[in-house]
C-alpha cells in the first residue's frame, strides 16, 4: 500500500505531527492577535479580522488537506476514489454562500421588521373610500 | 453445453475477498471503500451543523466572542483565552499521529506494536473527552449556560456601568465588549472584581441591576457613545442559540470521540488475542478504525475553526 518504506514513513509520521501542531498554534496566535489580546486595540480594525479569519480558514483547509491525503492514505489511493469522496465534499462550498448570505438576510429583515414597529401613524380624518357614507346598508 | 453450474463457477473460486464478481472498483477492499463513504455522509451531517451555526451567527447582530467565553482552565486558570481548547486540539492531534503508527506497524503484522500505539490512541480520544466533560461542567455549573439561557451578551454601544446608587462607575467597556451574567446566590462564577458585591442581590428592580425571576443580575449601565447615549440600560441574555448550537455540535462531535474510543478499545483487544494474525485480510480491521478516528480529528479542525477561531 504504501511506497515508502518503514523507516521513512515513520519520519514522515513525526514531521506531520509537528506541521499540525504549528500550524494549529500559528491559527491560536493569529485568532488572539486579530482580537487584540496581543497587541491591545487591533480589534478596532475590522479588516484585520476579516484578514484574520480567511488567513485561518486557509491553514485548517491545509490541515484537511494534509489529514485526508498522509494520515488516511488518500495520496495511495486510486484518483477515482479520491474524487467521488472530494467532489461531493467541494460542492458544500456553495452551500456555505447560499445559507450565510441567507443568515445576513434574516437580519436585515428582522431589522426592517423592528425600524416600521416604531413608525406611528395617525388614523387619517378624510374621507375614506368612493360611495357617500349615508349610502352603506346597515343593519 | 453450459450448466449453471459453469456460470457460477468464477464466482465460487473467487473467496479472497467480499466482492461477488469482477475486480474490486478503485483498487481497494469493500470495507475500506464502504468506510470512506460513511465517512463521507457523516462529512455531511457534520457540515449541515456547522453551516446552521453560520447562517444563524450571521442573521444575529451580536454574537458571544469565543475567546472571551473560552478563557477559562482548570487548576483555577482564568482570563486564559483558547488555552484549553489548544490543548484539546493538541490530544486529538497526537491521537491521530499515533493511530497512524499502528497502522503502520499493522502493516509489518507486528502484533505488539499495533496494540502498543493503539493503546496510546485510546489514552488521547479519553483524555480529549475528559476536557470536554470540564469544558461543558464549567459552562453549565459555574457559568449557567444551557441549551436554551446563553448569559454570555454584549454591549452595541460603549458605556459605564452604575454604581448602588444610581451613578455611573469607572467601570466602562468597548462597543462591542461581551459579558458574562452572573446568578444572585453566593459562589456564582467567583471571578473577583468582575462583579463584585453582586452576588447577593434580592429579586426585582435595583438601581444597579436589575435581578430576574432566575436570579440572573442583569447590570445598569449608561449608554456613552451611538445614538442612545445617555440612556440608562440593562443587559441582556446573548442570543439563544449560541447554546443550543455549542452543546449540540461539540456534544456530537464528543459522541463520535467517545464510539470511536470504543471500538478502538475493541480493535485492540482483537489484535491482543490475535484475531487478526490468522485472518486472510490482516490488519485490515486497524485500518478502518484509523480512517474514521482521523475523520473525527478532521471534523474537530472544523469545529475548532468555527467555534473558537472566529
Amino acid at each position: 500500500m504504501s511506497q515508502k518504506t518503514y523507516e521513512e514513513s515513520k519520519k514522515a509520521v513525526v514531521k506531520g505531527l509537528f506541521l499540525l501542531g504549528f500550524v494549529t498554534l500559528i491559527e491560536v496566535f493569529i485568532s488572539l492577535f486579530a482580537k487584540g489580546h496581543i497587541i491591545a486595540g487591533l480589534n478596532d480594525f475590522v479588516w484585520i479580522g476579516y484578514a484574520a479569519g480567511l488567513v485561518i480558514a486557509v491553514l485548517s483547509i491545509y490541515k484537511a488537506y494534509f489529514i485526508i491525503y498522509e494520515f488516511m492514505h488518500m495520496a495511495y489511493e486510486v484518483k477515482g476514489l479520491a474524487i467521488t469522496v472530494l467532489l461531493p465534499t467541494s460542492l458544500l462550498i456553495w452551500a456555505l454562500f447560499a445559507f450565510f448570505q441567507e443568515g445576513s438576510a434574516w437580519k436585515a429583515r428582522r431589522q426592517l421588521v423592528k425600524e416600521k414597529n416604531k413608525i406611528s401613524i395617525e388614523p387619517s380624518k378624510e374621507k375614506q373610500g368612493l360611495m357617500d357614507e349615508s349610502l352603506f346598508f346597515r343593519l | 453445453m453450459e450448466t449453471t453450474e459453469k456460470l457460477l463457477e468464477p464466482h465460487e473460486n473467487h473467496t479472497d475477498g467480499s466482492w461477488e464478481g469482477a475486480a474490486a472498483p478503485f483498487n481497494i477492499s469493500y470495507g475500506k471503500l464502504m468506510m470512506w463513504y460513511f465517512l463521507l455522509s457523516d462529512a455531511f451531517t457534520f457540515a449541515g451543523f456547522l453551516i446552521a451555526y453560520g447562517a444563524l451567527r450571521f442573521s444575529s447582530p451580536s454574537w458571544p466572542v469565543p475567546d472571551f467565553v473560552f478563557s477559562t482552565a482548570p487548576f483555577g486558570i482564568h482570563d486564559a483565552p483558547l488555552i484549553f481548547v489548544t490543548v484539546m486540539s493538541f490530544l486529538l492531534i497526537i491521537s491521530s499521529v499515533t493511530m497512524v503508527r499502528a497502522v503502520q506497524e499493522g502493516h509489518r503484522e507486528n502484533k505488539r506494536g499495533v496494540v502498543f500505539w493503539m493503546f496510546l490512541t485510546i489514552i488521547g480520544g479519553a483524555g480529549f473527552l475528559g476536557c470536554q466533560a470540564w469544558e461543558w461542567t464549567n459552562l453549565i455549573g459555574k457559568e449557567n449556560m444551557t441549551v436554551t439561557t446563553n448569559p454570555f451578551g454584549s454591549h452595541v454601544d460603549a458605556g459605564t456601568y452604575l454604581d448602588e446608587k444610581g451613578n455611573a462607575t469607572g467601570e466602562t467597556f468597548k462597543a462591542g465588549a461581551s459579558f458574562l451574567m452572573h446568578k444572585s446566590e453566593a459562589g456564582g462564577h467567583g471571578e473577583e472584581g468582575h462583579a463584585e458585591g453582586h452576588h447577593a442581590l434580592a429579586k426585582g428592580d435595583h438601581p444597579n441591576a436589575f435581578v430576574d425571576n432566575q436570579s440572573f443580575i442583569h447590570r445598569k449601565f449608561k449608554v456613552i457613545s451611538g445614538p442612545n447615549s445617555g440612556d440608562i440600560e440593562t443587559e441582556e441574555f446573548g442570543p439563544k442559540a449560541f447554546g443550543a448550537l455549542f452543546f449540540f455540535i461539540t456534544g456530537f462531535h464528543g459522541f463520535h470521540v467517545l464510539s470511536g474510543v470504543a471500538f478502538l478499545l475493541i480493535i485492540m483487544i482483537n489484535v491482543a488475542s490475535g484475531v487478526y494474525a490468522s485472518r486472510k485480510n490482516g490488519y485490515e480491521m486497524v485500518e478502518k478504525i484509523g480512517l474514521y478516528w482521523h475523520f473525527v480529528d478532521l471534523v474537530w479542525v472544523f469545529v475548532f475553526l468555527v467555534f473558537y477561531l472566529f
